[in-house]
């Protein structure tokens, strides 16, 4: 499956604000990522990664800042098919069971014209999605009976299919067991071979670790660290970031965060208050 | 045998297409409205029908077709407090069912017809179904049919998983109202066979009863398509032969018999599943619950 090379920058955030009920959860993020980039937006829940994620995928609307997609202003990006998102596995299973082939097989929806079935070239390409996320063997069964690693790797698989150039996954190690995460691991390592860019949102890396080149940090909706991989312990030790945004937002003093008020401080900096709200 | 005569007749014939048109489409919607966890939907929209019902017989126009434009409306602005609200949208349907009920009572009262005209659409008149209505139901379940399966890889995706379809680009809103005016339409469809009050038995157990004994979509659609089919058929016929013993309504005895077909459907599939379980590989784990309690 190729995946195209482009010189156009597949995504280019500048100043990105994000509201949600007047509360701010994003606040001035800036963020390139080139072709070919495997990026890990990290930091503790509710740092607003998640939202970061759904903003760049058009779910959550910003309230200021100015989105690229491929060079395309966001408002004029209409070509979506070179964009795949891989939710939370929460969306694998519905009211109706449906079989790790046809959840896979909607990915191919992008490129595929209205009442008609799918070709043959759809169907390889189905195949080898399948095949790269080593569910091949699986292809016929219910989603909802895999476990979630399983799950998780049929919804990269759906991704797969529409054969997009840039991809976001949100959170795909999230209650995932070692053996699923290196399966999990194995599936973007040759996506990452292919020359995919690939932007995930992770609590923690996991087995993803050896294939992240560059991790974003957010905390309390702040961009605080844009660099070389960090290791979990990095990310979460207790004093990272916290100089970065200290004493700059007068709206942090008093508020939520039980740390400005001078009394020693037990937990971490980037656990913040606000989540996401499903 | 008297009995076999019975299919000599107009009414009978009349009523016997009518049965198969409804049993194929109401399931054709069914599946997405199930899908999406929006069982009782068709139920809603059936309470709306009775205000369009009574809005033609008022007006002395066909109620079908008053049916058809009140059920797609009211299943839009269904659609679209759904879209809208999360906590006041449950509410906000109840409201409208409720209206929609109470204004159709009401409005046939105004028009001087009897409880027992309404009575026809409530609980379904199969057998004194006209050649009008016959060639109506047959042109709106085409319809329903053309769409709910001609359609399904794009309202599979979008029931499936909404923001995946969002950021893939396709329309979702599109495909929402699509399955929400489809419902109206197949609403009225079984309004002579079921009865607005039984319409949505027909769109959701056959689904409920194939998805016991099948592990894709696609195989789901056509079971409970059968399934439908045979339900109405079957309960129909039924009806009809007890009638010449009691008093047997169709549209009851269809729902009985689709729920009969679920009875049975059931702990098969409950046993099929939990022998696929035992011959699975111990690293898999049941996770139906879990995924069912997300988005």
């Amino acid at each position: 499956m190729p995946v195209t090379t482009t010189d156009q920058t597949p995504l280019e955030l500048t100043g990105g604000e994000v509201e949600i009920g007047g509360v701010p959860i994003l606040r001035d993020i800036d963020l390139t990522v080139r072709t070919g980039d495997f990026v890990a937006l990290m930091g503790a829940n509710g740092s607003g990664k998640t939202t970061l994620v759904r903003a760049l995928t058009g779910l959550r609307p910003l309230s200021a800042g100015a989105l690229r997609l491929f060079g395309t202003p966001y408002e004029q990006f209409r070509d979506w098919r070179r964009v795949g998102y891989v939710p939370q596995r929460a969306g694998a299973a519905s009211g109706v069971p449906a079989s790790v082939r046809e959840v896979v097989a909607s990915g191919r929806l992008t490129r595929r014209r209205l009442f008609r079935p799918l070709s043959r070239a759809d169907r390889a390409i189905v195949d080898d999605a399948l095949e790269v996320v080593g569910l091949s063997a699986k292809a016929k069964e219910a989603v909802s009976t895999l476990s979630g690693g399983q799950q998780q790797r049929t919804l990269i698989a759906r991704a797969l299919a529409g054969e997009p150039d840039l991809f976001f996954l949100d959170e795909p190690t999230a209650g995932v067991d070692l053996p699923n995460q290196q399966a999990l691991a194995e599936a973007l390592g040759r996506l990452k071979e292919r020359g995919a860019t690939i932007v995930l949102v992770a609590h923690e890396l996991g087995a993803l670790g050896p294939l992240v080149d560059r991790s974003v940090v957010l905390r309390n909706g702040r961009k605080v660290y844009d660099g070389a991989c960090l290791t979990d312990t990095d990310v979460h030790a207790s004093d990272f970031g916290w100089l970065a945004s200290h004493h700059h937002d007068p709206q942090d003093h008093g508020t939520d965060h039980p740390h400005d008020t001078h009394t020693p401080q037990v937990s971490t900096p980037l656990d913040a208050v606000i989540e996401e709200p499903r | 045998m008297s009995e076999l005569d019975l299919f000599q007749y107009g009414f009978m014939q009349r009523a016997l297409i009518a049965a198969v048109f409804t049993g194929l489409a109401a399931p054709a919607v069914g599946i997405y409205l199930v899908q999406r966890r929006l069982s009782l939907m068709g139920d809603g929209i059936g309470h709306v029908a009775v205000t369009g019902v009574a809005l033609g017989l008022l007006t002395g126009t066909s109620p079908t077709w008053t049916a058809v434009i009140v059920c797609v409306l009211g299943a839009v602005v269904i659609e679209l407090i759904r879209e809208r609200g999360r906590a006041g949208g449950d509410v906000a349907l109840a409201l409208l069912f409720y209206g929609g009920l109470a204004g159709g009572v009401l409005l046939s009262g105004l028009g001087g017809k009897s409880a027992s005209t309404l009575q026809e659409y409530l609980f379904g008149s199969i057998t004194t179904i006209g050649v009008d209505d016959v060639i109506v139901t047959m042109a709106l379940a085409a319809t329903v049919l053309v769409v709910g399966v001609g359609l399904a890889p794009q309202l599979f995706a979008v029931a499936q998983d909404q923001e995946y379809a969002q950021v893939a680009g396709l329309h979702v809103r599109l495909y929402n109202m699509a399955v929400a005016a489809l419902a109206a339409v197949s609403v009225t469809v079984a309004m002579h066979t079921v009865g607005l009050l039984l319409v949505s038995a027909l769109m959701v157990i056959p689904v409920a009863t194939a998805q016991q004994l099948t592990s894709s979509f696609r195989t789901t659609l056509a079971a409970a398509m059968v399934i439908g089919t045979v339900a109405s058929l079957g309960g129909l016929v039924i009806s009809s032969f007890a009638s010449y013993h009691a008093t047997v309504a169709p549209g009851p005895t269809i729902v009985l018999l689709a729920l009969a077909f679920f009875v049975v459907a059931w702990p098969l599939g409950t046993l099929v599943r939990r022998r696929r379980r035992l011959a699975a590989s111990p690293d898999r784990v049941e996770l139906a619950s879990e995924g069912a309690a997300g988005v």
